[in-house]
């Protein structure tokens, strides 16, 4: 039996009138990537959200390592160790990519070991240091919000369809760089690009207006076709 | 036609862009001015009267751009800094009297301190009672603001009374320095001085500190400030009060200005804050700068050279400015 990290039992959340999840329960285990699939408008950023306390669960829980964080603020959620990626990235434009990275790091100072890792993973981090966060490509602004997530150890990171809008190059990067950053944490990963999904999770689920449709290992959804098929069919858009 | 256009903005972006336009205003208003001596009581005049309006508007700009708050009830804090400094004064008459320029500057601090003070408190309750119960919730905002503020001005009219009361300078403060044949009034030059001063802390704060950046972050992106483990609405009240005790200042140097003041002060210049804070750009210390020294320099010249179009000035100015940069002039978040 494999320990939970985090564990999501029959969350129903609502935005404004509207219900939007539909008792969602989902575990994820300890260490490696976790991916969750859905189409548009399936409810993943919803889960997402909802997890961080950024919209409030009317039923149900969210457990966190033991934790019941399915009333916590959003602050203490993040310092019980869990990093969120927003879909927009969430960078300060206005800030420089120093001052971003500061805002992350518990006490305004770099774990010196940790900062060359990540310059490691993204040089682009080290070349633009002091320059505006707003003036990165898009592709630099979602490797700052990646290093964000990872200049100190967290628990969980929540990433929201980090290779939206982005060149197949960089895509390739962002797989050798979560591959890393894995090693060390659990990263539950949005996405609808099925092919770099794939090649990055053991464990997947797929979500559909609002609750999960399927649950199982990746290895398996990659090998059985016909599932592929009919999951992918509702899970994933026509231009995929 | 086109080039042309990108070699003016080239030229334009070359002498500072926009933290040009009030040296730009100055050097435009020298002509129409005529005399010198003129132009230059006027410079000056509209330079301390811009620092005065920035103290009042820095406060409510920062409070917008972090919270998303709509404070009407902002002015409220100018009339009663405006009050209780003229009330400081008062009972250290003897002090504000004197020939001695320690107890001069003595009862000036007492006075602006006592504002501040009153800023800082009546803010936290402010934000606490008032505020906070409706975050992001615009339209109870304005009216519970606008309600605040109608109490607060009936509080004044019951502790001060209703006629205007006249305010002391300290003797130091009273006078003109002459140049040649230039006069300029001590109290402007201190007027500006001390706006340029709370400038120069408000930047180092922001630009220097942590709390800063959580600031400068917080106006950008408020959620994401929070995903990353900080308490948003600890960062705001502190923002609140600083904010509250500026404008509180802003009054206390105005009503010195005044010479006279009544306890809808605070109300009528609560227009020209607007104006600063809109042309200024939400969020931003140096906008609201930039904003307050035009507003503060088109109202005295145009006082002087065309009266009949003095009120009118700055909603125009406002207008121009909308029509150019619809963000404001220096806006915190870039659009
Ligand atoms: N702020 C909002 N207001 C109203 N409806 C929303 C809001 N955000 C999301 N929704 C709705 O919730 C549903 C799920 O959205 P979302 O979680 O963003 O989907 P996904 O991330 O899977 O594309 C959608 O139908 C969307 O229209
Ligand atoms: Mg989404």
């Amino acid at each position: 039996m494999s320990e939970h990290i985090l564990r999501l039992d029959d969350v129903h959340t609502d935005i404004e009138q509207y219900h939007i999840l539909h008792g969602v329960t989902l575990d994820v285990p300890q260490g490696g990537v976790f991916v969750l699939l859905g189409r548009n408008g399936a409810g993943k950023t919803t889960t997402l959200r909802t997890i961080m306390g950024l919209w409030r669960a009317r039923k149900g829980a969210i457990v966190f390592d033991h934790h019941d964080i399915t009333a916590a603020h959003t602050s203490d959620i993040a310092r019980q160790g869990i990093a969120y990626v927003p879909e927009n990235m969430g960078i300060f434009a206005g800030l420089t990519v120093e001052e971003n990275m500061r805002l992350a790091s518990a006490n305004g100072r770099f774990d010196p070991a940790r900062l060359r890792r990540i310059y490691d993973l993204f040089p682009a981090m080290e070349k633009f240091w002091t320059k505006p966060a707003g003036t990165l490509s898009g592709g630099q602004k979602q490797m700052l919000a990646i290093s964000r997530a990872i200049i100190e150890p967290r628990r969980l990171i929540l990433i929201d369809e980090p290779t939206k809008g982005l060149a197949p190059a960089i895509i390739r990067a962002m797989i050798d760089a979560f591959r890393e950053v894995a090693k060390e944490t659990t990263i539950l990963l949005v996405e609808q690009n099925f092919l770099f999904a794939s090649s990055l999770g053991s464990n997947v689920a797929v979500i559909d207006d609002g609750r999960i449709v399927h649950h199982g290992t990746m290895a398996a959804l990659v090998e059985d076709k016909a599932l592929q098929t009919q999951l992918l069919s509702l899970s994933l858009d026509a231009h995929q | 036609m086109a080039s042309a256009n990108k070699t003016m903005g080239g030229a334009f972006e070359r002498i500072g862009g926009v933290n040009a336009l009030p040296v730009i205003l100055m050097i435009i208003a020298l002509p129409l001015v005529g005399s010198f001596s003129s132009w230059m009581t006027l410079t000056v005049a509209g330079l301390a009267m811009g620092m005065m309006i920035f103290l009042m508007a820095s406060g409510l700009s920062l409070i917008f751009g972090l919270m998303d708050v709509l404070n009407f009830g902002h002015s409220a804090f100018i009339s009663f800094g405006a009050f209780i400094a003229a009330s400081v004064l008062a009972a250290l008459a003897f002090w504000v009297e004197s020939d001695s320029v320690l107890l001069n500057f003595l009862a000036l601090f007492l006075a602006v301190s006592a504002a501040a003070l009153f800023g800082l408190i009546a803010g936290w309750f402010f934000e606490r009672v008032i505020i906070k119960p409706v975050y992001r919730d615009h339209l109870r905002q304005i009216l519970i603001t606008i309600g605040a503020l109608i109490i607060a001005e009936q509080l004044i009219l019951t502790i001060w009374g209703g006629a205007p009361i006249p305010v002391e300078r300290p003797a130091i403060l009273q006078g003109s320095i002459i140049i040649g044949d230039v006069a300029i009034e001590i109290y402007r030059i201190f007027a500006f001085l001390l706006g340029l001063a709370a400038f120069l802390a408000l930047y180092l704060v922001l630009n220097r500190t942590r709390v800063g950046l959580l600031i400068r972050a917080g106006v950008e992106n408020r959620e994401m400030v929070e995903a990353l483990g900080f308490r948003i609405d600890r960062v705001f009240i502190a923002v609140f009060m600083a904010g509250s005790a500026l404008a509180a200042i802003g009054g206390s140097m105005w009503a010195g200005y005044q010479g006279l003041i009544s306890a809808t002060l605070g109300s009528e210049l609560m227009v020209l804050v607007f104006i600063v804070v809109i042309i200024g750009g939400l969020g931003s210390i140096e906008g609201s700068l930039l904003g307050a020294l035009l507003v503060g320099l088109l109202g005295n010249y145009v006082a002087f050279i065309f009266p009949k179009l003095s009120l009118a000035s700055n909603m125009l100015l406002m207008l121009i400015v909308l029509l150019w940069r619809p963000w404001g002039l220096r806006p915190a978040v870039k659009h």
